[in-house]
C-alpha cells in the first residue's frame, strides 16, 4: 500500500522523524489495536492512536455516555449523553482520522470472549476500571502472545506498565489475584482528577506506537507511577516472579476466570 | 533500624516485613511488597526479616481508569 498526497501531509511530523519516516508509518497503518474501555483512558489512547494513523482501532464498551464522565472522558461531547460509549468514540476518531477502521464491540469483556477478539490484534491497551477486568485482561493477553500496556488511575495518581509475554513481568507477578471486592476505593467512590486520565491514557498510547514501530525501550519490567500533587514519575523496577501462577514457570492457571463482580467505577 | 520505603528513607524500629505493615496500618492485602526488587508472597511477610538500608517498594492496587 503507498500514500496519498494527503496522507504524506497528515503523517509529515512523523515521517521526518528517521525513527519512524515513511516505513514506520506504513507500520502504524497496517497495525491493530484493542482498545478495553472507551472512557478516561481508553478516550485520550484511541485519539492519539487514531490522529497517528494506526489503521485498526478496537474499542469494546457496554457502557453508554453519563454525564459525570465528560470531565476526563474527552472524545464523548455533551450531546453524547446516553449514547453508547463505543460509537460516540467511534465517530470522533473518524472525524479526526478517517483513514482508521473503528471496529466497535458493545459489550462486556468475559472470560468467554476475550481471547478470540484479542487474538484479532497486535496490541491490547488496559483501559478497564475495575479488578477483575484487569487480571482477565492480563491473562488473555499472555494466553494469547500480545503484548499489554497496563493503565491504572485512582485520585491524583496514575501508573502505566508494558507487558511483553515471556519476555517482562506480567500484572500477576505483581498481584496475584483481585483484591477482595470493596475494598479499594473506586473513582466514582473516590474521584479523579480528569486530566491523570489524560497523562496516563497519553503514556499508554505512546507505548503502543513504540512497541508497533519497534523503537526505543518499552516500559517492561518498570512500573511507573505518576503523582499529580508532586508531579513526579517514580519508575519502580519489577521482574518477572518465578512463583507467578500465570507466567512462572510452575504455572497453574490456564483457563481465563470471570471473577465476581465488583462495584465497578461506574464512570 | 533505617530503610528506604517508596523512595523515602525512615527510620522504624521493625523486624520484619509485616512489622512494617503493622506499624504503617496497611492492609497486607491491599499492597504488593518489594524488598530490594524481589516480590515477597503474602505467605512470606511475617518470615521476611529485614536489615538496615534495605529498600523496600508498596505497591497498592490502582484500579481505576474509567
Amino acid at each position: 500500500m503507498s500514500f496519498t498526497e494527503e496522507q504524506i501531509t497528515r503523517y509529515s511530523r512523523h515521517i521526518l522523524l528517521p525513527e519512524v519516516g515513511g516505513k514506520g508509518q506504513k507500520k502504524l497503518s497496517q497495525a491493530k489495536v484493542f482498545v478495553v474501555g472507551a472512557g478516561g483512558l481508553g478516550c485520550p489512547v484511541a485519539y492519539y492512536l487514531g490522529a497517528a494513523g494506526i489503521g485498526t482501532i478496537g474499542l469494546i464498551d457496554s457502557d453508554v455516555v453519563d454525564l459525570s464522565n465528560l470531565q476526563r472522558q474527552v472524545l464523548h461531547h455533551t450531546p453524547d449523553v446516553g449514547r453508547s460509549k463505543t460509537q460516540s468514540a467511534k465517530e470522533k476518531i473518524q472525524a479526526l482520522n478517517p483513514d482508521v477502521q473503528v471496529n466497535t464491540y458493545e459489550e462486556r469483556l468475559t472470560a468467554q470472549n476475550a481471547r478470540e477478539i484479542i487474538r484479532q490484534y497486535d496490541v491490547v491497551i488496559d483501559g478497564v476500571d475495575n479488578f477483575p477486568a484487569k487480571f482477565l485482561i492480563n491473562d488473555a493477553c499472555y494466553m494469547e502472545n500480545k503484548p499489554l500496556v497496563h493503565g491504572g488511575i485512582l485520585r491524583f495518581e496514575g501508573r502505566v506498565m508494558t507487558i511483553v509475554p515471556n519476555e517482562s513481568a506480567c500484572y500477576r507477578c505483581i498481584f496475584k489475584n483481585p483484591p477482595p471486592a470493596g475494598v479499594v476505593p473506586t473513582c466514582q467512590e473516590a474521584g479523579i482528577i480528569g486530566v491523570v486520565a489524560g497523562i496516563i491514557g497519553t503514556v499508554q498510547a505512546t507505548e503502543a506506537v513504540k512497541l508497533i514501530l519497534k523503537i526505543g525501550q518499552p516500559l517492561t519490567n518498570r512500573l511507573l507511577d505518576f503523582d499529580a500533587r508532586t508531579t513526579t514519575f517514580r519508575e519502580i523496577r519489577v521482574k518477572r516472579n518465578p512463583t507467578c501462577a500465570l507466567c512462572g514457570p510452575e504455572a497453574t492457571l490456564t483457563e481465563l476466570i470471570d471473577y465476581d463482580e465488583p462495584e465497578a467505577c461506574a464512570l | 533500624m533505617q530503610l528506604t520505603i517508596n523512595g523515602k528513607v525512615e527510620n522504624l524500629d521493625v523486624s520484619t516485613v509485616m512489622d512494617v505493615l503493622k506499624a504503617k496500618d496497611i492492609d497486607p492485602q491491599l499492597v504488593a511488597i518489594e524488598v530490594n526488587t524481589q516480590m515477597i508472597d503474602q505467605e512470606n511477610l511475617e518470615t521476611t526479616s529485614l536489615k538496615e538500608d534495605d529498600k523496600l517498594e508498596f505497591l497498592f492496587f490502582m484500579g481505576g481508569g474509567a
